[in-house]
């Protein structure tokens, strides 16, 4: 046994090979699209707006990649990001404040979360049940405080929803000579700081790792004297608390609260998950994966309008077609891996 | 009073409903020693094991731990004390690494700092003499690899008292050698262990005591060199050696000379090795053996029922191929399970429907058996089998264990086998049914079905087969019929030959 040779590379984790796979993926797609399809991909405001559109769907996909990792799920998601677009869109143009409002969607989201988290983990429902029906309830919800979409009219809340950061060095110049800066939305910010968050919490905290010991074997998991009970709660707790920051992030994009919002964004939450290397099963993925599984998703729908491709079921049929390539990807990579492990 | 004593267990009981499984029963741990806790199926080892972890309280008895009387409420409690219990199903996370394994849920800060638990846990590794390193997942690990680290948390986390249940069972012989090593490093380091295992050899390898139990009482504990191997299996089994020696009469049984209705070469599946077997039309034969000796593995291989490896059958000298239980069926074998509520009866469905169920399936799905036909099936078996029923229309789940089992064997005389493998199909039943059992055997073998039978008890094997397929540690180790048919001949091939 070589002992001695103690600074030898360890092969990678499940998590960090399937990661590694969607990372690369994503640039070679993106490189890909620059070279083939030019146009707006050769901009880097493309980048940006990729991001600026689906700053509530990055955000969302960090909940639900934590949840999935405790090996459960929350399908809840886009209909409370709904719910919580209409409830602040409706409290603001009643004149109230920006910060108030902002402290609704946290708790709505929470409320969500705790919610699902009682039910799931110390009543020991199904967890695809329990947010079925959170999702019906928040939608419902939604449709009751407005059927007609609502615009937001307040002036405090215009003024944060126009800070835009400019970043100059990465801007084009017009052909009328304008020099255009790269214009990022305060959303994405937020996005990333969550996915920041999310990964620290995943990584160095207690909770983060019995997430991953609970997805990995509940039985065990409990016999290693984690409190899987606490811990599942926390997880759907989390995945509300980001619903709730979604659908203030989905606000200041929009402007706007309509009862569709978010429609089918749970789904593309769980497959941005998938494509960042989550395993439905559990106990394997990473939000930085999910950060790109959400960019490769969103650029696959970019590339494929910018194909000419225009009708919408084309998007569809694309997700759907790369969804089933990954996790083929996935299960083959991984059954390599446990044949070689064997013969080893 | 004794200095080395780490762990003394005085006046055990435990009551299950209708059950005494443990009566008064006494066992002491030295410190540094291994200590083998042997036991037939229902023996109480695992109740034992149980009381001492914190999973059932006890219902008379007491524990103390270094000559200090504890109380032993939760396994938390067993792991205060220093008692840690490692069990045969690994109970880590295989998507951590090593390190992780070995500290998670130990340590009650907020913020784990992985860098300090790989260099400890390399420590350890080192220490232990464990080939891996911290940072490897778990999962790339071998299994032996994995149960060494769980023992390694164990013994990094003080424990005083290591309790191995079964711990070999899903190892191969070179790691089987090095979990051994790893025993006897920790016996020299002072720790106690309880080494539960069904593999005598095993046991005479590597423990220096051994108890007994038997029934839920204590036969007796012993210095591993001075109990020889048969008297091992005596006690477990509960006969005395001069009582072996009494050659029983056992029956003549007509030794035919039909023509082979079964007829496997090198058969394996997951579960089984490789072995031979055959069996005549109208032939009764069984496997025995002690727990675990790959008895129900094989003849599960015969059915199909795990992921066949290799071999040859034939069936009437024609080849077949039997890969999976519908096969199998298709060929005229039926197979009743060894553990009738995971594998036979289906509890909420009614008597007719579970007697219908290996029919229907033979038939396909596309053919429906008709309400009429299902329900004079079911009456005709409810009366031949003398099947204790409300209606055949009660869920087979309230009825009692002796005429669920009844219901499972109707369903497979209702497919007309020409092989039937009964695997204990008279455990947990009262006597009376048992008989009707044994006599049913009997009078399907003068219709010419073949039957395997499978049954803890030696003196049923010897009423009900003309020929004993005896097995050990996984291999066939000997063939008994015609004069030899006798419990003393049978134990002591079962122990290994010689004494």
């Amino acid at each position: 046994m070589n002992r001695s040779n103690n600074k030898q590379k360890e092969p990678l984790t499940d998590t960090q090979l399937l990661m590694g796979i969607t990372i690369g993926i994503f640039f070679v797609m993106y490189i890909a699209a620059m070279i083939f399809l030019r146009g707006g991909f050769l901009h880097s405001q493309q980048l940006f707006d990729l991001l600026n559109d689906n700053a509530s769907l990055i955000i969302v996909s960090c909940g639900l990649t934590i949840v999935m990792i405790g090996g459960g799920i929350d399908i809840s998601v886009g209909a409370v990001t709904s719910l919580v677009v209409m409830s602040c869109v409706l409290y603001l143009n009643k004149g109230g404040s920006v910060l108030v409002s902002i402290l609704l969607a946290l708790s709505i989201g929470l409320a969500f979360g705790a919610v699902h988290g009682f039910l799931v983990s110390y009543l020991e429902i199904q967890p695809f049940i329990v947010t079925l029906a959170g999702m019906f309830f928040a939608r419902g919800m939604t449709t009751i405080l407005s059927i007609d979409p609502q615009k937001v009219s307040h002036e405090g809340f215009k003024s944060l929803q126009d800070i835009k950061i400019e970043i100059d060095w990465l801007g084009y110049t017009a052909k009328n000579g304008n020099h255009i800066p790269a214009r990022m939305e305060l959303g994405v910010v937020v996005a990333l700081l969550c996915v920041a968050v999310v990964f620290i919490i995943l990584r160095y905290t207690r909770t983060g790792r019995g997430f991953y010991a609970m997805g990995g074997n509940q039985t065990s998991s409990l016999m290693l004297g984690i409190n899987v009970k606490r811990t599942r709660f926390s997880s759907y707790l989390l995945s509300g608390l980001l619903s709730g920051i979604s659908g203030y992030v989905f606000m200041m994009h929009t402007g706007a609260g309509n009862a569709t919002n978010a429609a089918g964004m749970e789904m593309n939450a769980i497959a941005s998950s998938i494509i960042g290397g989550t395993l439905l099963t559990g106990g394997v993925g990473n939000v930085i994966g999910t950060l790109f599984g959400t960019l490769t998703l969103t650029t696959i729908k970019k590339i494929v309008v910018s194909s000419g491709l225009n009708d919408p079921w084309w998007q569809s049929i694309t997700t759907g077609g790369m969804l089933c390539f990954f996790i083929l990807l996935q299960s083959i990579v991984l059954r390599r891996r446990e044949k070689s492990k064997k013969s080893a | 009073m004794q200095e080395d004593c780490l762990l003394e267990l005085r006046g055990i009981d435990k009551l299950f409903p209708g059950v005494l499984a443990l009566d008064n029963v006494d066992f002491t741990l030295r410190k540094g020693e291994i200590h083998a806790l042997m036991g037939e199926n229902g023996a109480g080892k695992s109740t034992l094991i149980k009381i001492l972890t914190g999973v059932y309280p006890m219902d008379a008895g007491s524990v103390k731990v270094e000559g200090k009387p504890v109380h032993i409420n939760s396994p938390q409690d067993a792991q205060n004390n220093g008692i840690s219990t490692v069990y045969q199903e690994i109970t880590l996370c295989p998507n951590l690494t090593v390190a992780e394994n070995m500290f998670i849920g130990r340590d009650n800060r907020h913020w784990v700092k992985q860098k300090d638990y790989e260099k400890r846990a390399e420590e350890i590794l080192q220490n232990l003499q464990i080939p891996a390193r911290a940072r490897q997942q778990l999962g790339n690990c071998s299994l032996a690899v994995q149960q060494m680290v769980a023992i390694a948390r164990a013994v990094d986390m003080n424990c005083k008292v290591l309790i191995l249940d079964e711990p070999t069972s899903s190892l191969d012989d070179k790691e089987v050698q090095m979990l051994f090593t790893m025993m006897r490093d920790l016996k020299s380091r002072g720790v106690g262990i309880i080494f539960v295992t069904h593999f005598l050899e095993q046991v005479y390898e590597v423990s220096d005591r051994i108890t007994v139990l038997r029934n839920g009482e204590l036969v007796g504990e012993y210095l591993t060199e001075e109990l020889p191997q048969v008297q091992l299996v005596a006690k477990m089994m509960g006969k005395e050696l001069e009582e072996l020696n009494e050659l029983s009469d056992s029956e003549e049984h007509t030794a035919s000379d039909k023509e082979v209705f079964y007829e496997a070469e090198g058969l394996s599946s997951s579960e089984a090795l490789p072995f031979n077997f055959s069996i005549k039309k109208g032939e009764v034969n069984g496997f025995t053996g002690l727990l675990g000796s790959g008895r129900s593995e094989s003849v599960r291989a015969i059915f199909g029922a795990d992921k066949v490896g290799g071999g040859t059958v034939k069936i009437k000298g024609k080849n077949v191929r039997i890969n999976k239980p519908i096969d199998a069926m298709k060929n005229g074998i039926g197979y009743l399970a060894e553990d009738r509520k995971r594998d036979g009866i289906i509890a909420d469905l009614s008597v007719r429907e579970n007697i219908i169920l290996a029919l229907q399936v033979m038939n396909g799905f596309f053919k429906p058996i008709s309400r009429s036909e299902s329900e004079a099936f079911a009456d005709e078996y409810i009366k031949a089998l003398k099947i204790k029923t409300a209606s055949r229309e009660t869920p087979v789940g309230s009825l009692s264990g002796g005429n669920q089992q009844k219901v499972i064997l109707a369903r497979w005389l209702l497919t007309h086998p020409d092989y039937l493998i009964l695997d204990e199909p008279t455990r947990g039943i009262d006597v009376g049914t048992k008989l009707e059992i044994q006599k049913l055997v009997l009078k399907l073998a003068e219709e010419d079905v073949s039957v395997t039978f499978i049954s803890s008890e030696i003196e049923e094997m010897l009423r009900t087969c003309s020929r004993l397929i005896v097995m050990r540690d996984r291999h066939i180790v000997g063939e008994l019929k015609g004069s030899d048919l006798n419990q003393a001949k049978v134990m002591k091939t079962i122990a290994g030959g010689e004494a």
